[in-house]
């Protein structure tokens, strides 16, 4: 299945890109697909990035065909 | 009818107006979120602005913080921002103040005011914001900038989520644009929305971003708006435990070495170590005397920059050739961080 992933702040950096689709098995965990890519780009502070699926936040779901899935790090500067 | 412009509009109105002239808003931080922000708001007749920064005016803040000018370097900007917009509109009620936002002081402040506008730039501070927050029933309109990105939402308004509902945990990245870098526009949009935001709350019309986050990169032009959940136990923790502070602390990787912070006290993340002297350069005059001269000492600061004038400094008028500075600051010496949260 292919998935739209779309990458913010620091971890956009990290990845080189701030989009990518990524063909993935099927049935894989939003949760695995995230510790995949936190690996892959040796992002930081892997505790802090929040998960969205299709804009939903938090939402521990089973990825499937044509989702899109957002890397958020939370920033702070003004 | 210095107002007439804006009570044409069906949202504000003669009634519109009145609301805004009784609203009382605190902006905690008046630097390149906060002096947009402000100065919308007080253009717009909101009754009672309070302007809160301990910072002063440095030329770096120039390009951004475009309320202040050159004669202000140096000077508070709490002061120098309450004068600017009382000169804008001497009908609203504009208070300085000159402290850092703490746990002692923050829950009897955020009392005296309707709602808070975030202008902050460091993570510490924006969860201090949400605490107080939670305690003392007010809305909070947050903002903050990575580069040309920017995130903006409102926490704690009509029961929605919080702050910590979005990011349960922190991290040590807690750039800020002084160390990325950023174009002044930026925060000056995103400061700008947050005006929008409060405006919209004090006058109830539109759709207030509560439960949702908005996410714009202004250099690539893309948009998304995320649904953020709510997290019951997260609020329910602060209303149970008070403020609970988040501290991010740090460790140096070479513990053989003596090492002189010289960031004032509010710079995170802070280190706790018996090898770490740490002596604000505000207050340097006064103590250099606590500063050994028979061991080796790296100096540091957040970027290097300050740290490197010190030990020049030091070096010429004091004596001292026992210093050393640490390029690229607190990032090159630090090995492993812990949160407490």
């Amino acid at each position: 299945m292919k998935v739209t992933l779309k990458y913010f702040g620091v971890i956009a950096e990290s990845a080189g890109k701030s989009e990518e689709v990524l063909e993935l098995q099927q049935g894989l965990s939003v949760r695995d697909l995230k510790n995949q890519q936190i690996k892959k780009y040796q992002i930081q502070d892997a505790e802090s990035v929040q998960i969205a699926v299709n804009q939903n936040l938090d939402k521990e779901v089973e990825l499937k065909e044509g989702d899109e899935v957002a890397f958020l790090p939370p920033f702070a500067g003004g | 009818m210095r107002y007439d412009r804006q009570i044409k509009l069906d949202e504000v109105g003669v009634s519109g107006q009145e609301k805004l002239r009784n609203a009382s808003i605190l902006i905690v931080g008046v630097g390149g979120l906060g002096c947009p922000a402000a100065q919308y708001l007080a253009g717009a007749g909101v009754g009672k602005i309070g302007l809160m920064d301990h910072d002063k005016v440095s030329i770096t803040n120039l390009h951004r913080q475009v309320l202040y000018n050159e004669d202000d370097i140096g000077k508070s900007k709490a002061l120098v921002a309450k004068e600017k917009l009382q000169q804008l509109n001497s009908e609203i009620e504009l208070v300085a103040i000159e402290k850092a936002l703490t746990i002692e002081n923050s829950e009897k402040l955020f009392s005296q005011y309707d709602l808070i506008l975030d202008g902050t730039d460091n993570f510490e501070t924006k969860y201090l914001i949400n605490d107080a927050c939670i305690l003392t029933g007010k809305p909070w309109v947050y903002a903050s900038i990575y580069k040309n990105e920017g995130q903006l939402s409102v926490f704690n308004y009509k029961n929605g989520p919080s702050y910590r509902c979005l990011f349960p945990k922190t991290t040590r990245q807690n750039v800020s644009c002084e160390a990325t870098g950023v174009l002044g526009v930026v925060p000056g949009i995103f400061g700008m929305h947050q005006a929008m935001e409060t405006l919209k709350i004090i006058l109830g019309v539109g759709n207030v971003l509560s439960g949702k986050l908005k996410l714009s990169n202004l250099l690539s032009g893309s948009e998304q708006i995320l649904n953020i959940q709510k997290k019951p136990e997260e609020i329910e923790k602060v209303k149970k435990n008070g403020i609970i502070p988040v501290k991010i602390e740090c460790k140096i990787s070479d513990e053989s070495r003596l090492y002189l912070d010289i960031r004032e006290i509010f710079e995170q993340p802070r280190i706790n170590s018996a090898k770490v002297i740490q002596i604000p350069l505000s207050d340097l005059d006064e103590r250099i005397w606590e500063i050994p001269k028979e061991k080796e000492i790296s100096v540091f600061c957040q970027s290097g920059k300050r740290s490197k004038k010190v030990v020049d400094l030091l070096k010429a008028e004091y004596g001292f050739e026992n210093l050393t500075n640490v390029e690229g600051g607190i990032e090159t010496i630090i090995s492993e961080t812990t949160f407490d949260s």
